[in-house]
């Protein structure tokens, strides 16, 4: 019982509720929805969002706010994709991954360095750096679409199996890159439930001096969540070009917007301290059946942003008249 | 410029920070100025060069202070750009079925007013939602207004098919690109009369007192009887206002209007109003900062232009190096001004 | 039992050459509840922070357990059994129970991995220590301050305590819940802990404490026990004044001020009806919880009643608002000064002037400077609020002062009903005379006066009537020349 009302206070369940209803609505105007295709549809779109939310919503919990992960994933994709190509490198393509992870780590550093180290307020400081990255990358580098290595071209094409949809004579690939999702969750659901260092995330952003006093180091946590995030924006980055089978300098820009989105969604609270990547994977994938699956039921896709924007009001107001009845909750226990 | 006048005079006789603050700017300000005279001072200095900048920069640094005036209160306003383009859209949708091109001019004037009314209704009333949003239902302005933003650009992209409005009256750009004295483009005045207006809002009347009490601790502004809804709202519109103005000035420098334009300028307009001295945890911030602000970075950007071979595009890192920059120089002020009360305590 | 655990000799601290300790020594038994107290600034968190480890000092030497240290290290100080809960307990209001009295050992163990299970052995056996029954499982966010502040204690326990120093530990709790944490508090005392309880609430001084130490400016004032201490010594150790304070009787009773009916809030209040006439200090007090607060808040317009009349000035008055109960001439200074009360960085001008600015501006509401320029003077005059310039930020002013310029935003508003929550929380004794007197002289000026507080002598001193609620009713009304304080505790209890 007392689980049961614990439960109805997060937000995973609407969320999920809502999916639920959505693909029901979706399956029964179109009987298009529940079809294998569609499914690795949405999962191939979700790929890089999900990545993306991953990171934005570890700095969310630990009470900061990122936006310069785009900006991070494209310039490390870049340059890794330049050097490759002009090297002709053409050995496996777990080198570029790991040249991504790198520069994104140094990128991410730098927005550590600037938070924690000088205290300097996060979402600022990661306009200020996502403004500098795009610079250096389109400035000094000149960056324009430029082809992808054969390694990663290869990867690209790398696909789990393929659904048929024989109704419509259409045919999906699951890319290989979702298992890239799948262990970055794993990864990060491992650190942040079953090590210390993903408690003090979720203090941090409970209470930061407090967590000082308890014995976290709060600097370093910082630096860790930058460094990581950056390192997952560029390695997210090279999963992009390798779907794409091509490196395209800005067409991840502006997404940070709708993956904070998806990520507040999910129930993972914007003061801090509080969030699940079940809930942000969840988010994640409810904007992108809006944007994906509208045009299955005769909605034309230029609707989409219209959806995606009631939706955001929509979830983001029942979180907060959520917030607010829980003041209440404690306030009537106070006086009772 | 007279409003930076007023606030000088205001340095001098008590010192506030945000006076500090811009009186920082404006030696910014002339550096940068007297840097570009001395490096290209055959070009910076030429008249078609000042025309140029004046031209470029109303477009966003009226959404600036509309983005400015949202941060003072504590929040923000996500959504400037795509009020702005549903503004402009609007109005335009309008003037192409009422007065395509090649209706007489004395056809299409009449039109053109009810057009503006359009544009200014629009940008009211999605100043208006937004405002309600984060008023009423409380929802976090950042969110609000990311969602209204979506929303807006959305409705836009539906009423238009994602296709530009184009095929304006001729008229309409006329006015839009005049220039008063062949050189004051209508935009700039623009410009100075929203910077002057809501300036002396903020530091004169009533309405912006209350913003920067509501901005500095809302919950003290309840128990000392303020509306906050009622400011936040106000707020909301005004900024929802000033975007649609600034949709009417793209839509005249562009001669169309188009769902999507000026992706880039939410997040450049966040930059200004900071480098400005706008605090985004709000309560301080000054006009007279973030024009200044404004008139720096176009200078910056300008001066770029004027070197061949640097692309365009260093004007991102400009912007991102200065609002570094800016927050390491407050970092260490901040400091410096610790230690200094405790020496004075010792004294 | 008169065993030393800890003895901190001259010891002596300075911040960039400012002296906030000079040379001050103090004394804890073992087993002893000893009481610090002194002003704000008089230096206790310091040398609380030197005994914890927190800050080094210039010289002097603190002795714990037999052990001498020119400076205790966190580590030392922890290993000793020192234990210091904070104001704010240091918690996460995010994280579960468990976690909140887990996370510390486990990082003190230096662990790298999170095991949920030995979690909540180490907090089954923390909560146990003092009996504390409560669900592991919960966030701490969704329990009251007092659960909140056990949980700090229960964690404190678990490193093996010997001293557990507890910083002004009951200011944010309701009396009911002062009584259970007195009670946690003698059962550690059994246990044979010391406990160093800082406070400088007098009752609450002489009800725990059997020894105390009094701090002035950074030195000793004197030490001793608590039974040989009285309210006047103790008020002039804290301050090194003199205070007599009388009970205030109006001189001639006005014309009505305020009248309640039959108001009722579900849940808060209910049938609520008095008679606040000009001249007159009321006091109102009750339990945290006891609907006084709420009472108040509905006069000024923050809830709205769900039936009931009130009356101002003997016309029928419709408050919708804080802003028509203010244009009605009723002020409330709220109880919490620094987040309700005042727009702390902002200049002292804009905060006196801020719930007036419908008559200082015009009518197309512009700002008339001249007139909020003499206003701001004449107030500063009046309530002599100690500061050079009106423009510099109001958390540049002392406690005191910054109580007055919440006084001097109300009084500006030609009031006819002042209602005060918790009029000098936080604010030193000798501001804490001055604004009694203010509140007096107002009074006497034809100012109808509502005082709410926990500070039962305050009341007693101030109000020249009493009403006590209980469960949302007003239960009884006193004179307070004819009660105690003890009484009133008791009648605000139920006990009586």
């Amino acid at each position: 019982m007392i689980s049961l009302k614990r439960s109805l206070r997060r937000s995973e369940p609407y969320v999920a509720g809502a999916i639920l209803l959505l693909s029901i609505l979706i399956q029964v105007r179109s009987g298009q929805f529940f079809t294998g295709n569609n499914l690795v549809d949405l999962a191939r779109s979700m790929v890089v969002p999900a990545l993306f939310s991953i990171g934005a919503m570890m700095v969310i919990v630990s009470g900061g706010i990122d936006v310069s992960f785009p900006a991070i994933a494209s310039l490390a994709m870049y340059i890794t994709d330049r050097v490759l190509l002009s090297s002709n490198y053409s050995g496996p393509v777990i080198l570029a991954y790991a040249m991504a992870a790198g520069l994104g780590l140094v990128m991410g550093a730098i927005n550590g360095i600037l938070i924690a180290g000088f205290r300097l307020p996060t979402m600022v400081v990661t306009l200020g750096t996502s403004s500098l990255f795009i610079g250096f990358m389109q400035g000094v580098l000149a960056a324009s679409e430029t082809p992808v290595p054969p390694s990663m071209l290869a990867h690209g094409k790398e696909k789990l199996f393929s659904a048929y949809n024989a109704q419509l004579g259409l045919s999906s690939d699951m890319p290989a890159q979702i298992l890239i999702l799948l262990g970055a969750l794993v990864l990060v659901f491992l650190i942040l439930r079953y090590t210390m260092l993903g408690r003090g995330i979720y203090a941090i952003g409970g209470d930061e001096t407090s967590a000082q006093r308890t014995g976290f180091n709060v600097a370093k946590i910082k630096m860790f969540i930058y460094c990581f995030t950056g390192a997952l924006a560029g390695v997210t980055g090279v999963v992009r070009a390798s779907m794409m089978m091509n490196a395209h300098p800005t067409n991840l820009l502006g997404m940070e917007m709708t993956v904070i989105a998806a990520v507040v969604l999910g129930g993972t609270r914007v003061s801090g301290g509080v969030g699940t990547l079940t809930g942000t994977t969840l988010g994640v994938a409810l904007l992108t059946i809006l944007s994906n699956s509208l045009i299955l039921i005769g909605i034309p896709t230029f609707w989409s942003r219209v959806f995606t924007g009631a939706v955001i009001v929509v979830g983001t107001g029942v979180t907060a008249w959520q917030a607010i009845s829980r003041q209440r909750r404690v306030a009537a226990r106070r006086t009772a | 410029m007279a409003k930076s006048n007023l606030s000088l005079k205001n340095a001098a006789r008590q010192s506030a920070p945000g006076d500090r603050n811009v009186f920082r700017l404006f030696v910014m300000l002339v550096l940068v100025f007297v840097l570009m005279m001395a490096l290209r001072p055959s070009i910076f200095l030429r008249p078609a060069n000042f025309n140029s900048m004046m031209r470029q920069l109303p477009e966003y640094g009226i959404m600036a202070i509309g983005i400015s005036l949202a941060m003072m209160t504590g929040g923000i306003d996500l959504a400037v750009v795509g009020t702005a383009n549903l503004s402009a859209i609007a109005a335009a949708k309008f003037l192409i079925a009422v007065a395509p091109r090649g209706t007489p001019n004395e056809q299409v004037a009449p039109m053109l007013i009810v057009a503006v009314l359009i544009a200014l209704a629009t940008g009211l009333a999605c100043g208006a939602l937004s405002g309600t949003l984060v008023s009423k239902l409380g929802i976090p302005a950042i969110l609000a207004t990311l969602g209204t933003q979506q929303l807006f650009t959305g409705i836009a992209i539906v009423i238009t098919e994602g296709r530009p409005q184009s095929k304006l009256p001729l008229l309409f750009s006329q006015i839009g690109n005049f220039e008063f004295f062949d050189f004051f483009p209508l935009s700039f005045v623009l410009f100075c009369l929203v910077a002057l207006a809501v300036g002396i809002m903020l530091e004169r009347s009533k309405f912006g007192l209350e913003v920067y009490m509501l901005g500095t601790n809302s919950k003290a502004a309840r128990y000392a009887g303020l509306n906050n809804a009622g400011i936040l709202f106000r707020t909301y519109v005004v900024s929802g206002f000033l975007s649609s103005i600034s949709g009417l000035i793209m839509m005249a420098r562009a001669n169309s209007a188009k769902a999507d334009y000026g992706a880039a300028y939410t997040m450049q307009c966040v930059l200004v109003a900071i480098l400005g001295g706008v605090d985004p945890n709000g309560g301080f911030g000054k006009i007279g900062g973030v024009v200044l602000a404004v008139f720096i970075l176009q200078i910056l950007s300008t001066g770029l232009n004027m070197f061949e071979n640097v692309s365009n595009f260093y004007r991102d890192i400009i912007w991102g190096g200065a609002l570094i920059l800016v927050l390491l120089s407050n970092w260490y002020l901040a400091r410096r001004k610790e230690r200094m009360a405790l020496a004075r305590k010792t004294a | 039992m008169s065993e030393i655990f800890l003895r901190a000799s001259n010891i002596h601290k300075s911040f960039g050459g400012v002296e906030a300790l000079s040379g001050v020594d103090l004394e804890i038994r073992k087993g002893e509840i000893h009481c610090l107290a002194g002003e704000n600034g008089c230096g206790k968190s310091t040398l609380i922070k030197i005994i914890s480890g927190v800050y080094k000092p210039d010289s002097g030497s603190v002795e714990i357990d037999g052990r001498i240290f020119k400076h205790v290290g966190t580590t030392d100080a922890i290993a000793k059994g020192i234990q210091v809960i904070y104001q704010d307990f240091s918690i996460f209001p995010n994280l579960s129970v468990m976690e909140n009295l887990a996370l510390n050992m486990e990082l003190m163990a230096k662990r790298k991995l999170m095991n949920y299970r030995r979690a909540r052995a180490i907090a089954s056996e923390a909560i146990a220590k003092i009996g504390f029954d409560v669900d592991l499982d919960e966030r701490v966010e969704n329990l009251s301050i007092a659960e909140r502040q056990l949980i700090a204690i229960c964690r404190a326990l678990l490193h093996d305590a010997k001293l557990i120093i507890m910083d002004e530990p009951t200011t944010a709790l309701t009396k009911k819940e002062v009584k259970a944490l007195f009670a946690v508090i003698k059962k550690l005392q059994a246990d044979g802990l010391s406990i160093l309880f800082v406070s400088h609430k007098l009752d609450e001084v002489f009800e725990i404490s059997e020894r105390y130490t009094i701090f002035r400016n950074g030195r000793n004032v004197t030490s001793g026990n608590t039974a040989e201490l009285d309210d006047r010594k103790f008020a002039f150790y804290m301050t090194g004044r003199e205070f007599s304070e009388e009970s205030y009787r109006p001189t001639s009773l006005g014309d009505q001020a305020l009248a309640i009916s039959n108001l009722s809030l579900r849940g808060a209040y209910e049938d609520v009806s008095f008679v606040l006439r000009k001249g007159e200090i009321l006091g109102i007090t009750g339990l945290l919880g006891s609907g006084r607060s709420e009472l108040v808040q509905s006069i000024f317009g923050i809830y709205k009643p769900d039936s009931g009349t009130i009356e101002v000035g003997g016309v029928p008055a419709k408050i919708r608002n804080v802003k028509s109960a203010i244009k009605k001439g009723i002020g409330y200074v709220p109880a919490d000064r620094l987040t309700e009360g005042l727009f702390l960085p902002q200049t002292i001008k804009r905060n006196i002037v801020i719930s007036k600015l419908d008559k200082l501006s015009s009518a197309f509401g512009f700002l008339r400077e001249k007139k909020i320029g003499d206003e701001v003077r004449a107030w500063i005059s009046d309530l002599s609020i100690a500061t050079k310039n009106p423009s510099l930020p109001v958390q540049t002013l002392s406690g005191g002062n910054q109580q007055k310029v919440v006084l001097a935003r109300w009084l500006a508003n030609d009031l006819s009903v002042l209602i005060l929550n918790g009029p000098t929380v936080g604010v030193d004794i000798g501001s804490k005379y001055d604004i009694h007197g203010l509140l007096r002289t107002l009074a006497s000026k034809g100012i109808g006066v509502i005082i709410i507080s926990d500070d039962l002598p305050e009341i007693l001193a101030c109000a020249s009537r009493i009403l006590v609620m209980r469960g949302g009713r007003i239960v009884r009304e006193l004179l307070p020349e004819a009660t105690t304080a003890e009484q009133l505790g008791e009648i605000s209890t139920g006990v009586a």
